[in-house]
């Protein structure tokens, strides 16, 4: 996957509530499916499902234990994530400090206009 | 220190971000419709510049925008205005020629001024939810919201 194809799956993986919830659970430790489907209203197969579209997206893995097969969290694709993100605030920030400065530009403008008056 | 930058969900199809400006009301307005004025700050990440900005400010009319960057790369973006009422209030639609969004967008910008600051709320309305989320990776925030709120407890628990 390039890192682009890589984001898309992030993020698909990451705009269900359910899958949400799973990586919340996830954050606080290793969990088997049985253990992560408690907590919902639905069925083994159904969390299975969701599990599987999060490890597509890398953002869950199997743990060594074959019997439980416990899940956990992978936090690489999320800091990826959460750094085309904060870019994309980052850009907006930039645009509105460029327009703080241009503000400034046009009121002393408008001030001196009005001085020579 | 840079005026801080609110970005929020008011609902699933929608993100709204909010910033004040040290600066009247029908300036700040100005500054995002006059294409002179805009080309001057409305240029994304560092290196791009804004060759093309075309804006037919009244309502039915168009806009054009088009970026470059110093590798020659380009992007471009066009729209219509839906609803004019000046210096408060803008709505237009708008998509991008990659069309990243989903589908086109619906934009409210609502400038409003107390004590001679203006607050622009800029309303962002995507075709469908996936689309929102996609584009502003709000999902995650959201999802990562939880979890760190459960990270702060594990924290505090251990401290």
């Amino acid at each position: 996957m390039t890192p682009i194809d890589r984001l898309d799956a992030t993020f698909a993986a990451l705009a269900d509530p359910t899958r949400r919830a799973i990586l919340a659970r996830l954050a606080l430790g290793e969990a088997s499916v049985g253990e992560l489907a408690e907590p919902f209203a639905m069925s083994q197969p159904a969390i299975s499902k969701h599990l599987k579209v999060l490890e597509r997206a890398g953002l869950v893995s199997r743990g060594q234990d074959a019997q439980r097969r416990p899940r956990r969290i992978e936090g690489k694709p999320l800091a990826e994530a959460v750094g085309w993100l904060e870019n994309y605030r980052r850009v907006w920030e930039g645009n509105f400090q460029r327009l703080d400065a241009l503000l400034d530009e046009l009121k002393s403008a408008k001030n001196r206009g009005r001085s020579k008056r | 220190m840079p005026i801080p930058l609110t970005v929020t969900t008011p609902s699933d199809l929608e993100v709204e971000i909010t910033r004040v400006f040290e600066a009247p009301r029908r300036m700040v307005f100005d500054a995002f419709t006059k294409p002179e004025l805009v080309k001057r700050w409305l240029l994304g990440p560092p290196g791009w510049s804004m060759p093309v900005c075309e804006i037919d400010l009244k309502v039915g009319g168009k806009f054009r925008y088009e970026w470059r960057n110093q590798d020659g790369r380009s992007m471009g973006m066009g729209g219509i205005f839906r609803e004019l009422a000046a210096p408060g209030r803008i709505v237009h639609t708008e998509l991008f020629d990659e069309d990243w969004t989903g589908g086109e967008t619906k934009v409210t910008t609502i400038f409003t001024e107390k004590a001679g600051k203006t607050t622009v709320a800029m309303t962002v309305l995507y075709a469908s939810r996936e689309a929102r989320d996609g584009a502003m990776g709000t999902g995650m925030t959201r999802g990562m919201e939880d979890s760190y709120a459960r990270l702060d407890e594990m924290f505090a628990a251990k401290t």
